[in-house]
C-alpha cells in the first residue's frame, strides 16, 4: 500500500491484502506481459460496502495472469493519473457523495473521453448514479450526473436490500444490493444483466445495472468481483488490450472456490 | 395493575417453556409485550437511582457487563440484560426472572444494552437517565445503511436522556453529539491517553467529514482516560495528568491524579485495547453515576474479576486445552480481534454465516485485512457463507485448508485436527449461537445469559 500524500494532503487508504508500493511503476524487466494502471475512484469516500475489494481483486488477477499493476487513488482535489486502463468506483453515503461531486465535475471530460476510448470501467452503486444523466432527490432536486451511461435515479424513501442473481453475458453474477435509488434505462440504454433473483435497477422491470461500450455500471457490492470471476477477467482483459496494444493474454485460473461461492447463493436463492 | 401481572404470568410461563426448548430470548418478552403494551415502563417505574442505556456498534456487552460489576461493587442492586439480547423484548425477557408479579423491579439501578435502532424505541417507552455512547463504526449496513445513519440514531437518543450522557471523546461521530443533549444534562468523556492516541485508527472508523470546523472536546477532570502500561497493564486516569507544562519534573503515573481517583493499575481478564477502552468507559460512567461515592479500589477489583461475556473471546476448555469464542460482525469489531490475538498466532476457523443477526451483506470482510492469520493458516471455513470466507482469505494469501459449510461438522473436524493444544473460532452470531449449543451439550459451559458468578 503506498501512502503517496495527495498535494492536498488526503493520505491514500489501505487496501487489505495489497502490497507495500502497488502504487508505483516497476522497472521495464519487473513489468510481465506488461503494466495495467487500474484507478480507483474516492476510495476513502466511496467503498463503505467493501467495494476496496473489486481493485483488491482486479490487482491480484492481473498479477496472477502475469501482468503488473499499478494502483492509483483518486481523492477529490487530486491530480488524476495520467495514464488510466482501468477505473472502479464504489458506493457510498449520501455525505460521501456530496464530497465528492464538486471533483467529478472536474475529471468529467477525461473521464467521457477515457469511456469514448474504450476504457473499461466499473462503478457500484453510488458512482453508478453518479456516471448517469441525473438524480432526482426525495423532494424533486435535479442533481446533474456525467451522463456516460443514459439511466436516471429517483430517490425514494424505500431501500432495496439483499442478495442479487442475475443473468449477464459473463454467465451467473452475484451479489448484494443496498440502495434508494430507483434507477431506470433511457431507450436504447442497455442493462448489465437480468434479475433473477433481488430488485436490480428499479423493481419493476426486471434489468439491473447498465453498460455502454467497455463502461459498465451496476448495483452489486458483495463485493462484485471476486465471486464473479469471469467478469473480472472481461474487465482485465480489456484493460490489457488497451495497455499494451496486443490481445489479452491470459494464464489459466484456480477459481473452483469462487465458483461453489457463486453456484452455492445462486442455488439459495433462485426458485425454479 | 391485573393486566401487567397477566402479562408477567404469561411472560414469565413463556420463558420457561423457551428455556426448556434452548430457544431464543425474546420470545417471552414478545408475549408480556403484546397483553401489555406499557409493560416496559412500569416494570421500571420504581427504579430510583438511573436507567442508564449503553450503545453504540462495538462493545456493549462487555461495557454494560463491567459496568454493572463495578455498581454491584458499590452494593448497588442492578438490574440488566446480561444475554447480549439487546432489543426491548429481549431486555423484558431478562427482566422476567427477576420481576414480581406485580410488575416492578426492585432495584437501585437498571443498565440496559441497547441495539442502536432499539435504543430509541426504548427511550420512545422509557426516557432514559443516563446514556454511555461507545462509538460509531460501519456494522449491519444492511439494516441501518449508513454510519451517517448511525450517529443519527446515538444523538437522537442523547437528546432524549434526562440527567448525563457519556461520550467517546476520540471518535468524532459520538462526541459531536456534545451539541445535541438538553440544557442541563451533564456531558462527561472517555478516551485513550495520549501516549496511544497512534493506536485509535486500528479501533475506529474513519470520519470522512474532515473538512468541517468541528473542533473536538478537550479531557476535563471528570472525564476517564485509558493508560497502559504495558500490553495487559493500564489505569483510568482522570483527566489528563499529562496536560498543560510538566512542573514538577516527574511525571510518573498517577502522581499528580493520586487526589482525582485513578483506578488501577489493573489487568482484565480479557486481552486486548479494545476491551481496555471499554473499562475505560464503565469506569467514567461508573463514576457519573456514583458521584462521591464512587471508590476507585473498588472499582479496580471489580474490573479485574470481570469474566469475558460469551463469545467475546470466552474460553471452553475441550480435552484440556482452551477453545476461544470469538465474535465478530464488523470491520472495525474483527481488525480489533485479529490484532488482539495475532501476535500468538493458534489453530484457527472462521465461521460466517449471512443471517439478519449476522448482517445479510458479507460485503464487510473485504474491510478487513486477514493477512495476521497467514503464518498459520486457516484449519477450516464454514457457515452457511463458508466458501465467500475462504474466498477472501485466498485473496489475502491465507491458507485455507478446508471449506465444510455445515458448522457442527467443520467443529468436530476442527477440533479432531488439533487435540493437543488452543484453538480459536471467530464467528458471526447466529454461528456462534449454534456453536455454543453443541459445545455447551458437550463440555461444561454455562448456560447464556446465566453466567457463573
Amino acid at each position: 500500500m503506498s501512502t503517496a500524500s495527495q498535494p492536498h494532503g488526503i493520505p491514500d487508504v489501505s487496501i487489505p491484502g495489497e502490497p507495500e508500493g502497488s502504487a508505483r511503476v516497476p522497472d521495464a524487466d519487473r513489468a510481465g506481459k506488461g503494466v495495467i494502471h487500474v484507478v480507483h475512484l474516492y476510495p476513502r469516500e466511496m467503498s463503505i460496502y467493501g467495494d476496496l475489494g473489486n481493485t483488491r481483486t482486479l490487482a491480484a488477477r492481473i498479477r496472477r495472469h502475469g501482468y503488473s499493476p499499478v494502483v492509483h487513488q483518486h481523492h477529490p482535489g487530486g491530480e488524476f493519473p495520467e495514464t488510466a486502463h482501468l477505473i472502479v468506483g464504489g458506493g457510498g453515503q449520501d455525505s460521501g457523495q456530496v464530497r465528492v461531486e464538486a471533483d467529478l465535475e472536474q475529471i468529467g471530460d477525461r473521464l467521457h473521453a477515457l469511456a469514448d476510448a474504450g476504457t473499461p470501467m466499473l462503478m457500484i452503486c453510488g458512482m453508478y448514479q453518479l456516471l448517469g444523466n441525473a438524480f432526482i432527490t426525495v423532494d424533486g432536486k435535479r442533481l446533474p450526473g456525467l451522463g456516460i451511461l443514459d439511466v436516471t435515479t429517483q430517490g425514494n424513501a424505500k431501500r432495496m436490500i439483499g442478495p442479487v442473481v442475475l443473468t449477464t453475458e459473463f454467465g451467473d453474477v452475484v451479489g448484494y444490493e443496498n440502495h434508494s435509488g430507483s434507477t431506470t434505462l433511457g431507450a436504447g440504454q442497455a442493462p448489465f444483466g437480468t434479475v433473477r433473483s433481488g430488485f436490480g435497477n428499479n423493481g419493476t422491470d426486471g434489468t439491473e445495472g447498465a453498460r455502454t461500450g467497455n463502461v459498465f455500471g451496476s448495483y452489486l457490492h458483495g463485493p462484485i468481483l471476486p465471486a464473479n470471476p469471469v467478469f473480472a477477467d472481461a474487465l482485465i482483459g480489456l484493460a490489457a488490450e488497451h495497455a499494451t496494444g496486443r490481445p489479452f493474454e491470459p494464464e489459466p485460473q484456480d477459481d473452483a472456490i469462487a465458483d461453489e461461492a457463486r453456484t452455492r447463493q445462486v442455488r439459495r436463492l433462485v426458485r425454479r | 395493575m391485573l393486566r401487567t401481572t397477566a402479562a408477567v404470568v404469561a411472560g414469565k410461563a413463556a420463558r420457561v417453556a423457551s428455556r426448556l426448548r434452548g430457544g431464543g430470548s425474546a420470545l417471552p418478552g414478545l408475549v408480556a409485550e403484546r397483553i401489555d403494551p406499557g409493560f416496559l415502563a412500569h416494570a421500571l417505574a420504581d427504579v430510583p437511582d438511573g436507567i442508564v442505556v449503553v450503545t453504540g456498534t462495538n462493545g456493549k456487552t462487555t461495557t454494560t457487563k463491567m459496568l454493572v460489576a463495578v455498581l454491584r461493587a458499590h452494593g448497588r442492586t442492578v438490574f440488566s440484560n446480561p444475554t447480549g439480547s439487546n432489543f426491548t423484548r429481549g431486555v423484558i425477557s431478562s427482566m422476567l426472572g427477576e420481576l414480581p408479579l406485580r410488575g416492578r423491579l426492585d432495584a437501585d439501578l437498571a443498565v440496559l444494552e441497547l441495539d442502536e435502532a432499539h435504543a430509541l424505541k426504548f427511550a420512545a417507552a422509557v426516557r432514559p437517565t443516563h446514556a454511555l455512547l461507545l462509538n460509531v463504526a460501519r456494522d449491519q449496513l444492511d439494516r441501518f445503511a449508513e454510519i451517517d445513519h448511525t450517529a443519527q440514531l446515538l444523538a437522537s437518543l442523547a437528546e432524549q436522556t434526562t440527567t448525563g450522557v457519556v461520550l467517546n471523546l476520540d471518535d468524532s461521530f459520538v462526541s459531536r453529539i456534545r451539541d445535541r443533549v438538553a440544557d442541563g444534562v451533564t456531558v462527561r468523556y472517555f478516551g485513550v491517553d495520549k501516549s496511544i492516541a497512534d493506536r485509535l485508527p486500528e479501533l475506529q472508523e474513519q470520519d470522512v467529514r474532515f473538512e468541517d470546523d468541528f473542533v473536538p472536546p478537550v479531557a476535563g477532570p471528570q472525564d476517564g482516560l485509558l493508560k497502559p502500561s504495558d500490553e495487559r497493564t493500564f489505569e483510568v486516569v482522570f483527566g489528563s495528568d499529562t496536560a498543560g507544562s510538566d512542573t514538577s519534573g516527574s511525571d510518573t503515573a498517577g502522581s499528580n491524579t493520586e487526589g482525582n481517583g485513578t483506578v488501577g493499575p489493573l489487568e482484565l481478564q480479557q486481552r486486548g485495547l479494545a476491551a481496555m477502552i471499554n473499562a475505560t468507559a464503565a469506569t467514567a460512567t461508573a463514576r457519573m453515576l456514583l458521584g462521591d461515592a464512587f471508590d476507585p479500589a473498588a472499582a479496580a477489583e471489580a474490573l479485574r474479576a470481570v469474566t469475558p461475556p460469551f463469545g467475546r473471546g470466552e474460553v471452553v476448555m475441550v480435552d484440556g486445552q482452551p477453545l476461544e469464542l470469538v465474535l465478530v460482525k464488523n470491520p472495525a469489531g474483527f481488525t480489533v480481534a485479529l490484532g488482539t490475538y495475532g501476535s500468538t498466532p493458534v489453530a484457527t476457523m472462521i465461521a460466517i454465516n449471512d443471517n439478519y443477526a449476522d448482517g445479510r451483506d458479507v460485503s464487510w470482510l473485504y474491510d478487513v485485512s486477514f493477512e495476521s492469520l497467514r503464518a498459520r493458516g486457516v484449519t477450516i471455513t464454514s457457515g452457511v457463507r463458508g466458501y465467500d470466507m475462504a474466498l477472501r482469505l485466498q485473496y489475502d494469501d491465507v491458507a485455507v485448508a478446508a471449506v465444510e459449510t455445515d458448522l457442527d461438522a467443520a467443529l468436530d473436524s476442527f477440533l479432531a485436527q488439533h487435540p493437543q493444544e488452543p484453538k480459536r473460532i471467530f464467528c458471526t452470531y447466529t454461528a456462534m449461537m449454534a456453536l455454543r449449543r453443541t459445545l455447551a451439550a458437550r463440555y461444561d459451559l454455562p448456560d447464556i445469559g446465566e453466567e457463573a458468578s
